[in-house]
């Protein structure tokens, strides 16, 4: 069994400060990592590795530091890495970004055919959850998103028994291969990488693929083939909180505070 | 005697020197299957320690009943030089007597071998006694240990027994042996000369079999100690340990142990050398806390796993050479398992919180806690299998240079209103205040930053801090076995130092301290390190603070940080700083100073879930309680924690504080009415 793995390198958000006077944000100085959900894709390919047998290739679009990616992936149990850095890759939106993943995957599935694509539910700086369900479409792939546990892979019928996860229900879904599922964070906890794997993927080869090799057409893939523009980003604009300090002595006052303050707002009745 | 009874007791005496040294030969092989390390250094030093720890016993005469063991291995040593030896070489050649020493030499030594064989008799009975009726917690009622006693005791017996059967016939020229002769009073003139001819050599034939079965027995039993302890003092590391030695990060290289032939030949000696006395475990907090771990249980396990696998190795190497050859292979009993007496669980390897308690205590130097921590390195970085809160853990400090996994451009938040000049912006400032991850992170610890700030501004002294530059410095890293990310993060804050040319560094943290100014050797680090207490106690003897007042009537009771405490031998500083601000001496807990007891913290404890047996903190905060304090003094931001939480368990919050002696000091604590 062949799993692809799509990651992507991500500035790590929670570390973004917004700017006060312009209101943007600050990304000078911001790590970049690897999307946490797909941190927890990785992990479920390589779960699904130690219980089935499959060869796991980690696959990331983005500029050549975006290798750490594959490293760290590679570092953890993934067998090879597969880099697709290009200029003209840049600037791409969900269409354009799994435009270029899906040729790159039916090429990988040529040379060594793909059984299962494994992705994040969504990244954490763009949050649109569209790439894993674009690929599939374009590839004519069955696909489940939002999948909490995997509960079975049939490699003779070659079907895959997933759980996905909605607000207050579960479904449970089987599907063909080559399918794509995409996950969430519940699914697993990521397992850590050990020394001897770290210190070969510090120094493995990692592959990279450029649009030459891809071949496609400038115009549908980066910028131009987006037809998503960021026109501004902000922070949303917040009424300050109010903290009501009352320890010991002073709990009953503190309630009292707040009682009249929840009277005021009308929630509470008189 | 006759000939035949010679012939008999030379065959017999070869026998058991055969086995004897075939057995000490295997052993010796074994150790050597141990890894290399250098031990040859300082030997002035180590004849020295081998003769004040060795043969004067300093470290085992420290407890009430070591002076017991202290008459038993004297009286052994004087035995066998006075009496066993002439013993044998008379069984074999019955002509032979030590009488050729003269007039005086001999009669000493009949007299010495007389007394010591009525002490040694003594002792026997009262260490028979103590097992028996006295048994303290950590001395085991093995059968093995009444097995030796009662050997002892016979051969005693049977040299008493030997004069009086040659003193009452009035055989033979027993001048010089009084207690034999008291001891023949009762027997005067009762039996035949013949009968008393069968009793000697019925007692000579005890005495032989008796002594012939020791030196056999020796090198089989725990009592193989009697041949290695010696050695483990000469041995003995001189400074405290600390931490292991870095490591290479090759690929092809191996990251801890798992095998029992990956430790030192010195760790497989430590084996080889235990006493069973249980003084570690007595001393240890989490086998006092009811947890899986006994650092006794880590050395026994460690024995026997090595005699296992050891003889193994040796017996399917082609001839009898000790030459090494790959071992890999026929090592079949596993280290780190749930198997009891033959390996060491992982969870006894994560109990440990290193405070050193064990290495402090053990009468022959052995290193306990050292293996666990070889044990944590292959747990976390050959097999990554460790406690799950760990990932977090790691990742946190990993990507975030802390242990909260905050931000780094969150770090010096604490100091926003404090106006605390940073590092580059005043390069030239004398101390670089290194402020660590939970005096940065943590509420509580901004009113003990606030009182060292202040002391340092009344006393004018020059510092500045890294800010958000500042990372972690690798202490529970290091202490939990991941290594790999520890030397990274090392190797980063060294570059960094140097950049900044830091000279002089002040911290706030005895883990950051002891690791700065230790561990960072290894990693090129070149500057002083001073802790806070040390300063502060400093300042004030050369008059440049002055104490609060009005603490007098404050009952201050003190904890020893086991990292500035046992691990750098600073009791006295923190101290003098409460001796100055509440004008007389803190109050003592039984278990202080070198002895201290951990607050649980240590060793990545700190970040780990402690779910087995009772909590450490709960059981040093009820030792601190016991002195009816008003305040429970720390200089550790880990202890001060776990203190903290232990007050709130025992209902004592609000009655007792607990406080960094930086505050006592700054009296700021007084003005708080919360
Ligand atoms: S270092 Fe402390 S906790 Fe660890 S084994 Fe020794 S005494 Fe016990
Ligand atoms: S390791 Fe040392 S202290 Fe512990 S039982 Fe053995 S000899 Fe005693």
């Amino acid at each position: 069994m062949h799993i692809v793995v799509c990651a992507k390198m991500v500035p790590d958000t929670t570390q973004v400060s917004i700017d006060p006077v312009t209101n943007t944000l600050v990304r000078e100085g911001v790590p970049f990592i690897t999307n946490p959900f797909d941190d927890h894709a990785i992990e479920e390919a390589l779960r699904i590795k130690d219980a089935y047998g499959a060869r796991v290739t980690v696959l990331s679009m983005g500029p050549a530091p975006a290798e750490t990616v594959l490293r760290k992936a590679i570092a953890l149990g993934a067998d090879a890495g597969l880099l697709l850095s290009d200029r003209a890759f840049g600037g791409s939106d969900t269409l354009a970004t799994s435009k270029v993943l899906s040729v790159a995957i039916a090429k990988l599935s040529d040379q060594e055919r793909v059984d299962l694509i494994v992705c994040g539910k969504q990244t954490i700086d763009g949050d649109t959850a569209q790439v894993g369900p674009g690929i599939a479409t374009r590839l004519g792939y069955a696909q489940v998103t939002l999948v909490d546990k995997v509960l079975d892979v049939d490699l003779d019928t070659r079907r895959i028994t997933v759980r996905a996860k909605f607000d207050n229900r579960h479904q449970v879904v089987e599907a063909r291969l080559p399918a794509v599922i995409t996950v969430v964070r519940e699914i697993n906890t990521p397992r850590y990488p050990t020394v001897p794997r770290r210190l070969y993927a510090e120094e493995v080869q990692i592959q990279v693929w450029t649009n030459e090799m891809l071949k496609l057409d400038p115009n549908t893939i980066g910028l131009k083939g987006s037809p998503t523009w960021v026109k501004r980003i902000f922070a949303p604009e917040r009424e300050k909180g109010e903290i009501v300090m009352g320890l010991g002595k002073e709990k009953e006052k503190a309630v009292r505070l707040i009682m009249q303050k929840l009277a005021d707002w009308k929630v509470l009745g008189p | 005697m006759s000939v035949v009874e010679s012939v008999l007791f030379a065959l017999a005496f070869l026998g058991s020197l055969f086995f004897f040294l075939r057995r000490v030969f295997r052993l010796f092989a074994i150790m050597l299957l141990g890894k290399a390390e250098p031990r040859f250094d300082h030997l002035p030093d180590r004849l020295k320690s081998l003769l004040l720890f060795g043969f004067g016993q300093k470290r085992v005469i420290e407890e009430p009943f070591g002076v017991n063991h202290f008459f038993l291995f004297w009286g052994f040593i004087l035995l066998q030089l006075m009496v066993n030896s002439e013993f044998i070489i008379a069984g074999i050649f019955p002509k032979f007597s030590l009488r050729f020493l003269g007039d005086i030499l001999y009669p000493i030594i009949t007299f010495t071998g007389d007394v010591t064989s009525l002490v040694v008799l003594l002792v026997v009975i009262i260490a028979a006694f103590r097992r028996l009726f006295f048994k303290p917690p950590h001395v085991e009622r093995t059968l093995e240990a009444f097995f030796i006693l009662i050997l002892v005791g016979l051969l005693m017996i049977a040299n008493f027994g030997l004069h009086i059967a040659s003193i009452v016939p009035g055989q033979g020229r027993e001048e010089y042996v009084p207690i034999s002769q008291i001891l023949a009073i009762p027997f005067a003139g009762r039996g035949t000369e013949l009968s008393w001819q069968i009793a000697h050599r019925v007692f000579w034939w005890l005495h032989a079999v008796v002594l012939l079965v020791f030196l056999v027995y020796i090198p089989y039993s725990k009592h193989l100690h009697i041949l290695t302890a010696l050695v483990n003092c000469f041995f003995r590391r001189f400074a405290f340990v600390r931490a292991l030695p870095p490591m290479t990060f090759k690929q092809g290289e191996r990251f801890g142990v798992s095998r029992v032939t990956q430790f030192t030949w010195k760790d497989l000696l430590d084996f080889f050398s235990c006493t069973e006395c249980g003084r570690c475990a007595d001393a240890c907090p989490a086998t006092s806390t009811g947890k899986v771990l006994n650092p006794k249980e880590v050395i026994l396990a460690g024995k026997a796993n090595l005699l296992r696998n050891g003889s193994a190795i040796l017996a399917a190497r082609e001839g009898d050479t000790i030459a090494g050859t790959d071992n890999r292979t026929l090592v079949s009993l596993p280290l780190i398992a749930n198997t009891h007496e033959t390996s060491v669980s992982p969870q006894a390897i994560w109990d440990c919180t290193t405070c050193g308690a064990c290495v402090e205590k053990c009468p022959v130097f052995i290193e306990q806690f050292p293996k666990l921590l070889a044990m944590r390195r292959h747990l976390v970085m050959e097999s990554a299998d460790f406690p799950p809160e760990l990932i977090t853990f790691f990742q946190n400090i990993e990507q975030r240079s802390n242990p909260y996994g905050i931000a780094p451009v969150d770090r010096a938040r604490w100091a926003a209103d404090l106006d605390v000049p940073l590092i580059s912006e005043q390069p030239n400032a004398e101390y670089l205040f290194y402020i660590g991850c939970v005096a940065s992170f943590t509420s509580r610890m901004k009113s003990v930053m606030t009182a060292i700030i202040e002391a340092l501004r009344k006393a004018s002294i020059s510092y500045a801090i890294l800010g958000k530059e500042e990372q972690c410095c690798g202490d529970p890293l290091r202490r939990l076995g991941n290594e790999y990310v520890f030397d990274k993060l090392a190797r980063g804050n060294v570059a960094l130092f140097k950049k900044y040319g830091v000279k002089k560094m002040l911290t706030l943290c005895p883990h950051c301290y002891s690791t700065f100014k230790h561990d960072y050797k290894d990693f090129g680090a070149r500057f002083e390190v001073i802790h806070h207490t040390e300063l502060l106690s400093a300042l004030l003897k050369a008059g440049k603070l002055q104490p609060a007042n009005g603490l007098q009537h404050e009952r201050i009771v003190f904890h020893d940080s086991c990292y500035l405490g046992r691990y750098n031998d600073v009791y006295e500083e923190p101290r003098a700083i409460i001796r100055q601000a509440t004008g007389s001496s803190p109050l003592e807990m039984e278990k202080r100073r070198r002895e201290s007891f951990c607050c649980g913290a240590g060793g990545g404890r700190m970040w780990m879930e402690e779910s087995t047996g009772t909590r450490i903190n709960a059981d040093r905060t009820r030792q601190a309680l016991r002195q009816d304090p008003t305040v429970i003094a720390t200089c550790c931001p880990y202890c001060l924690t776990m203190f903290e939480d232990g007050i709130k368990d025992e209902k004592t919050e609000g009655k007792v504080r607990v406080l960094d002696v930086s505050e006592i000091l700054g009296g700021s604590f007084t003005q708080k009415t919360d």
